[in-house]
């Protein structure tokens, strides 16, 4: 199998395990207590701290651990506005967010808070200067995402950070997609909060951390034992936690080479897409994206029945095409775009990862071609793009 | 999430294509929620002879597509009539519930098929008549 859906998950580097597991058999011990089992699972949760910090450029006080990016982002967010409901009731966003935050919005939003969803233009970038004129002296909280999970576009964070400050409001960004793909340093980008999820970087899946810049204070959103400073308690995953700074430390080593070889072959894909399928577009901008995300439309046919045909050639790939979703409308980021109901259905996301080569590439490539070709050959919208 | 039949069916569609002379053309569905499908039927002494569909859509819109053409091939106006979404979805061992609506319009197709046959052999009637 070919898999390039490295933003839908990523497998768990064998590094990464290995890491991992004597915290499920010898050292077994809850992080909480005070015998030397114990002791020894908090220090390894320690370290792993240290190890997440580092690859965001924090300090580990500033690092928590959850259940991955939906709890990371819901955290922060509600965590955020409670506590500063007496000051204002006003969020601002995107209209591309992952699910994880455009849900949260959305549940506050029928709970009293007010929010606005800043458009993108056709290349899925927010506007600095629509930031700046939709910001009033309710605003509490600005999150707006780092790297797109769909297009893979890349939004202009430090500049925003730059306002935020400016403004005395707080930031965060879910940066779930872009930790271990490009440079992300808290300081440079001016950020407050900070979502990571260990999956989509060759971690295990229910694991992630947040940043919470030193001074801040969060409202907590669950209640128990005063874990990770009452911020998230519940007895610690240890594992997890070690398999995530395990997955930090490697990412941080490889980024860079990593994040060229990505950015080599991805332009592979997307050039030998572009030039061999007719009617073939990229989404999303052609270089201020994610050095592993190629994301593309094809006039006249539907994505999941794309995403089928690549399937029995051995590839995994998405779509953005509602037909695969439970909600049966188009991606809400394509539309953002601007693209019709009819373009968004028409799309594939190929995501790449580290295990990826330039001969699979080359593969998808004709495999991409002959599905679209056997679609189109189906469909009466291609006769009529046709005449 | 789909059956065999269903994948079977996506992957080796039966009677794709048009009929340059049909007898009967229907078109149903709408892109903007991703699925279009055109059936075409050729009717001789009441009994559908040939029937082709072109389907943009999920796997689910083809799988129906093919289903419900296979379904009517051969069979006279009046049987084909009473193919009823239910009756593909049953044939192809069930759709995902999410697609039962969306994606389960080729008896929908069929039947504006037959309309638009029975239409136009009205219409011809009428106007040999006028002629004469
Ligand atoms: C941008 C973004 N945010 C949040 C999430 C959710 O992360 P998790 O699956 O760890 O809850 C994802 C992944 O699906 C994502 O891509």
């Amino acid at each position: 199998m070919i898999y390039m859906d490295h933003s839908a998950t990523s497998p768990v580097d064998p590094e990464v395990l290995e890491a991992m597991e004597p915290y499920f058999t010898d050292s077994f011990g809850n992080a909480s207590t005070l015998y030397s089992l114990g002791r020894e699972a908090r220090t390894a949760m320690e370290s792993a701290r240290k190890q997440v910090a580092s690859i965001i450029g924090a300090t580990p006080d500033e690092i928590i651990f959850t259940s991955g990016g939906t709890e990371s982002d819901n955290i922060a967010i509600k965590g955020t506005v409670f506590k500063l409901k007496k000051k204002g009731n006003h969020i601002i966003t995107s209209a591309i967010e992952h699910p994880a935050v455009d849900e949260t919005c959305k549940y506050l939003e029928k709970n009293g808070f007010q929010v606005t969803y800043l458009p993108v233009g056709e290349d899925g970038i927010v506007s600095v200067s629509d930031l700046k004129d939709a910001i009033t002296d309710k605003t509490v909280l600005i999150t707006v995402m780092h790297a797109n999970n769909e297009i893979g576009t890349i939004q202009p964070i430090k500049e925003i950070g730059e306002v935020a400050a400016e403004k005395n409001i707080y930031f965060h960004t879910d940066a779930v997609q872009s930790v271990g793909k490009i440079p992300v340093d808290v300081k440079e980008l001016k950020v407050d909060m900070l979502s990571i999820s260990a999956h989509k970087l060759y971690g295990p899946k229910g694991i992630g951390a947040l940043y919470i810049r030193k001074g801040i204070r969060l409202e907590p959103i669950i209640h128990g034992g005063g874990h990770e400073r009452g911020i998230r308690p519940g007895t610690e995953n240890v594992a997890g936690a070690v398999g995530l700074g395990k997955a930090c430390e490697i990412a941080e080593r490889y980024l860079e080479k990593n994040s060229r070889s990505l950015t080599s072959i991805r332009d592979r894909l997307i050039n030998g897409v572009l030039s061999e399928i007719e009617e073939s577009h990229l989404n999303g901008h052609p270089t201020i994206r994610l050095p592993n995300n190629a994301h593309f439309r094809f006039t006249g046919i539907e994505g999941e029945s794309l995403v089928l045909h690549l399937d029995f050639k051995g590839i995994a790939a998405s779509t953005g095409s509602a037909c695969s979703s439970k909600k049966l409308e188009p991606s809400h980021v394509l539309m953002a775009l601007g693209m019709d109901e009819v373009q968004a259905h028409g799309s594939l996301r190929l995501t790449l990862g580290k295990e990826n080569t330039a001969e699979e590439v080359d593969y998808v490539i004709e495999s991409v071609k002959g599905a679209v070709g056997t679609l189109r050959s189906l469909s009466p919208l291609w006769c009529q793009t046709e005449e | 999430m789909y059956s065999e039949k269903v994948m079977e069916h996506f992957s080796n569609p039966r009677n794709v294509g048009e009929i340059e002379d049909a007898d009967g053309v229907g078109t149903v569905g709408n892109p903007v929620c991703g699925d279009l499908m055109t059936i075409y039927i050729k009717v001789k002494d009441n009994i559908i002879e040939d029937i082709k569909f072109k389907t943009f859509g999920c796997g689910a819109a083809i799988a129906t597509s093919s289903m419900v053409t296979e379904m009517a091939m051969g069979k006279t106006i009046e049987e084909a009539l009473k193919i009823t979404r239910t009756n593909v979805a049953d044939e192809l061992e069930g759709l995902p519930p999410v697609k039962m609506h969306c994606s389960n319009l080729a008896a929908d197709a069929l039947h504006a098929a037959i309309d638009d046959y029975k239409k136009r052999k009205g219409g011809e009637g009428e106007e040999k008549k006028a002629e004469d």
